[in-house]
């Protein structure tokens, strides 16, 4: 029987929803309910105050096709190297104990009756003799090897929110305030982003990530790249490319409306702009990708396809700067968690070391991070369930060339390393780390991105 | 689901234990202004899944109160018209074949003669959004029950979910006993079913309350799955918990019975129905009203959502984006067609909802159903509606003189006439022209006026308008 979930993680939904009226900020939310960002500014005012900012700079055409063309191609000639990050959220609170098994702990196995690693399976964690890689996360064990992947054995914040919404929420906008509405990259892209170019901040889920919710800047969000197409049933020719001008057309011609119309207005306009800029990477009729990847990634699942497809956008210079997504699998192991665990780490693993290799084969891997976050760890003791609930400390990973590949903070033990509450102390700090990314891979001020980002200490990041 | 409104704070920790004070309800307004085919096309999509040819016209002669209690007393289910197939025209098999309890549950939308009650069935999935458990035929019971109880009593209907074999799988409920309790049931109970997140609990109230909901199991074997589900003394944990301050050897009722009163309850219940018809948030004065309504109706829901559907929000109030099962049924409702290809499983993925797989227990996210991907995806939905519906260049019947104004009529026209904005009206009209326009040639006379007004067609379907209710 598959393990349940207590999935009331990606609480995108619920509290979240808490509609503000357009261009009126949000409601006062109650404590321990926070929206998730882009909420309120959302779909109604945010894509609309978006429109609004793209309005003031282009005047009233702003919203055509044209513009926003315009825009995208002049933000990939003015700069082709920009660097980019790539944000892999693992949804549900992976348990880090599993992935890096502390079977040098003399608690570990206490805690763990059921779910413990077998003696001798896995590999040696070089930085931490207490610790030995998961069989499963075999390949980015490989690529650590390689220096390529910065550990964080520990991370989290102090007093951690055990519920999926509000911690996710806090990760998402990199701060723990309920109240947020926008994303901490969302917030750097409505810094140096443009006006005119939805590809800056880009979803890849189907759905927009509300760590790219801005509060100005467009960006956009797709499936993958090579379906984004906009087929009308007996209509081609001139005709289509007028209908599909059209359609765009009459989204702009709501973008500046209030509520509802002028929110569906403005993802028409975006959309049709999309559609242009994509146009190069839509599938053929049968099915076929209009690239190839020079690697071969994990078959039969939505977060490699969509891997493959990032790494031939940025081989194309679409001008993409912040990339959101999750990996597949299931994380919120509350039963059995054997089950699926080993599945779900092997796939993601394999897809984040297949990314890695095609960016390498491509010459853009120095162009490229990828931060892997989850919301919380889970309780360093299983439940009755072999399964684990939610917890405090977690795990992180940055991946790449550019990486300093190693570890930051330590695994702090699973004696005083636990709090009151039977959860392993964070030993790093979220918006610490976002922070130091923001400053030395973005060159740019975390002061005015993060709150209070002075009182965070930087670890060494990239090199 | 949408929380329109941050709801109303509680009281400390003792005052939450209290039910909440029975008094007079103030009277809730009632929409006054005209009630035409506009106000009722409103009504048919917010209140189900949008008119069939006919409906709007004939709801408007019942005027306003005749037609929100023609829909919360529906005569007699039935459903009407073809059922559905898959596109080889085999009947679907929604027990066994991957993807058609989807297929089964958007043809009742489709086609049923009972929209509330169906709509309401969806709101109930969102609020108590269970994924597949792997035994479908325990999904669709769950849903069975969700229409059974649409507009009934809210207690009753929290009580059976609770011990709803989905329910219990989907939350762990058979994996919570007395010597391995797991919360996970008991924190949504609170937080996302009955209170609203840290609205009159405690982190100790959900490990309480955890030990109150012990007691259930099932059995599982090849070939039958999970079956036999039963509440078992044995695994229940008989001891006394204190929960919202108050003491007591607390079972799986009680834990039913405390949530319904604390105070915190029928703010939350109210406002979050609301959400699901009305996009602003209700006024405080309208969530105490609301809430008097419900306590003295006992839990009933059938009036409030009567009141939500009759309040002057509702009808003059902004406009509210359809969600996208609703803009995918109403595709084919409006039309009256049938669903044909199990096409529209995949379909309504793209546009973002998917039945019986909500994204997460808070199910759907009612302030996102519209991003570049999902548009995408509503877009292929009305294509896909139009199927064997498109006009052939190499019909020689068709109007060679039509106007771009006749055109454009006649495509709004043909989805059972929208009420279509001045700004969307125009830019058809300037594509239309265009069209024709681009004629340079004797035989693209009749061809691109065929193009023309399939084109014309998709674009009334994906307007911002139409998206929108």
């Amino acid at each position: 029987m598959a393990h349940h979930h207590c999935r009331d993680f990606d609480r995108a939904a619920f509290l979240r929803g808490v509609a503000a009226e357009a261009g009126r900020g949000l409601p006062a939310v109650k404590p321990g309910t926070p929206l998730p960002a882009g909420t309120g500014l959302s779909r109604r005012s945010l894509l609309m105050r978006s429109a609004g900012m793209a309005m003031s700079i282009y005047g009233a055409s702003a919203l055509s096709p044209g513009a926003f063309e315009a825009g995208v191609a002049e933000a990939a000639a003015a700069s082709p190297n920009a660097p980019v990050l790539v944000s892999v959220f693992l949804e549900g609170g992976i348990d880090s104990m599993s992935v890096l098994a502390p079977t040098g702990d003399p608690k570990y196995r206490r805690l763990r009756p059921k779910l413990s690693l077998p003696d001798g399976a896995g590999s040696a964690f070089a930085e931490d003799d207490r610790l030995r890689w998961h069989p499963a996360a075999a390949s980015l064990a490989a690529l650590h090897g390689a220096g390529k992947v910065s550990v964080f054995p520990s991370i989290g914040y102090d007093h951690a929110d055990q519920s999926h919404f509000t911690s996710r929420h806090y990760w998402e906008v990199g701060q723990t305030n309920a109240n947020a509405a926008t994303g901490w990259l969302g917030r750097y892209l409505d810094r140096v982003g443009t006006g005119a170019n939805p590809l800056q901040g880009l979803s890849l889920d189907g759905s927009l990530s509300p760590a790219l919710a801005t509060a100005q800047a467009p960006v956009a969000a797709i499936e993958g790249p090579g379906s984004y197409e906009f087929w009308g049933r007996g209509v081609w020719g001139d005709v289509e490319e007028w209908m599909h001008e059209a359609f765009a057309d009459i989204g702009a011609a709501h973008a500046s409306s209030p509520g509802a119309l002028g929110a569906a207005g403005a993802v028409a306009a975006r959309a049709g702009q999309l559609r242009r800029d994509l146009l190069p990477f839509r599938d053929d009729a049968d099915g076929n990708k209009a690239y190839t990847s020079p690697v071969e990634y994990p078959a039969g699942d939505d977060f490699p396809e969509r891997l493959a497809g990032l790494a031939a956008m940025l081989a194309a210079g679409l001008p993409i700067r912040c990339v959101a997504l999750s990996a597949g699998g299931d994380w919120d192991t509350h039963d059995n968690q054997e089950e699926d665990f080993a599945d779900s780490l092997k796939l993601t693993a394999d897809s984040l070391a297949a990314f890695q290799s095609d960016l390498e084969a491509r010459g853009l891997a120095d162009r490229a991070l990828v931060l892997v976050w989850s919301e919380f760890g889970r309780r360093a003791e299983e439940n009755g369930s072999a399964g684990t609930d939610h917890g405090a400390g977690g795990t992180a990973f940055l991946i790449g060339t550019r990486a300093r590949g190693r570890m930051v903070g330590e695994f702090p033990g699973l004696g005083r390393g636990l709090d009151a509450e039977g959860n392993l102390r964070a030993t790093s700090d979220f918006r610490g780390v976002y922070s130091g990314l923001l400053e030395q891979w973005f060159a740019t001020d975390a002061a005015a991105i993060i709150p209070g980002a002075a009182g965070f200490a930087r670890p060494e990041l990239v090199r | 689901m949408r929380m329109s409104a941050a709801v109303p704070a509680t009281r400390p920790r003792s005052a939450a234990t209290r039910p909440a004070r029975r008094r007079a309800a103030p009277a809730l307004p009632v929409y006054s202004g005209p009630f035409g085919e506009a106000q009722a096309e409103r009504l048919l999509w917010r209140a189900g899944f949008g008119p069939r040819p006919g409906e709007a016209s004939a709801l408007a002669d019942k005027g306003l109160r005749g037609a929100v209690l023609s829909l919360t007393h529906p005569p007699r289910a039935r459903l009407e018209g073809p059922g559905p197939t898959d596109s080889k025209g085999r009947p679907i098999a929604p027990g066994d074949a991957w993807g058609h309890d989807h297929l089964w549950w958007l043809d009742r939308m489709v086609r049923t003669n009972q929209p509330l009650v169906e709509r309401m069935a969806l709101n109930w999935h969102d609020w108590f959004a269970t994924g597949d458990v792997g035994a479908t035929r325990l999904n669709l019971a769950q849903n069975s029950l969700m229409r059974r109880r649409a507009l009934g009593s809210f207690s009753a209907l929290l009580t059976d979910i609770t011990r709803d074999p989905a329910m219990l799988l989907w939350l762990s409920g058979t994996e919570n006993s007395r010597d391995a309790p797991n919360e996970n049931y008991a924190r949504e109970l609170m937080e996302l079913f009955t209170l609203g997140a840290a609205r009159g609990y405690t982190e100790n109230d959900v490990r309480q309350m955890a030990r109150a909901l012990t007691g259930f199991t099932n059995d599982w074997s090849r070939g039958v799955g999970p079956h036999r589900f039963r509440f078992e003394a044995k695994r229940h944990d008989g001891g006394v918990k204190r929960v919202f301050g108050r003491r007591g050897k607390f079972d799986w009722r009680d834990a039913c019975r405390l949530c319904l009163e604390n105070r915190a309850h029928p703010s939350y219940l109210v406002t979050k129905l609301w959400s699901y018809f009305v996009p602003t948030p209700p006024a405080p004065r309208t969530v105490s009203s609301l809430s008097a309504l419900y306590v003295h109706g006992r839990y009933e829901v059938r009036p409030v959502v009567e009141a939500i559907l009759m309040h002057p929000d509702l009808h003059e109030g902004p406009r509210l984006v359809k969600p996208a099962i609703v803009y995918v049924a109403g595709l084919l409702r409006t039309r009256g067609r049938p669903l044909t290809t199990e096409s529209w499983t995949w379909l309504s993925h793209l546009s973002g909802q998917m039945l019986f797989q909500p994204p997460n227990v808070a199910g759907w996210d009612e302030d996102r159903w519209l991003d570049t991907a999902t548009i995408c995806g509503r877009w292929k939905a009305a294509n896909t509606s139009l199927q064997d519906q498109e006009i052939d260049t190499g019909d020689q019947t068709y109007d060679v003189a039509e106007t771009p104004e006749a055109a454009v009529s006649s495509a709004i026209a043909f989805w059972g006439g929208p009420g279509i904005t001045p700004e969307t009206r125009g830019r058809l009209l300037a594509f239309s022209q265009r069209c024709a326009d681009g004629i340079e040639h004797r035989w693209q006379q009749r061809s691109y006026r065929v193009l023309r007004q399939n084109a014309l067609r998709m674009l009334v379907a994906t307007s911002p308008d139409f998206q929108t209710c």
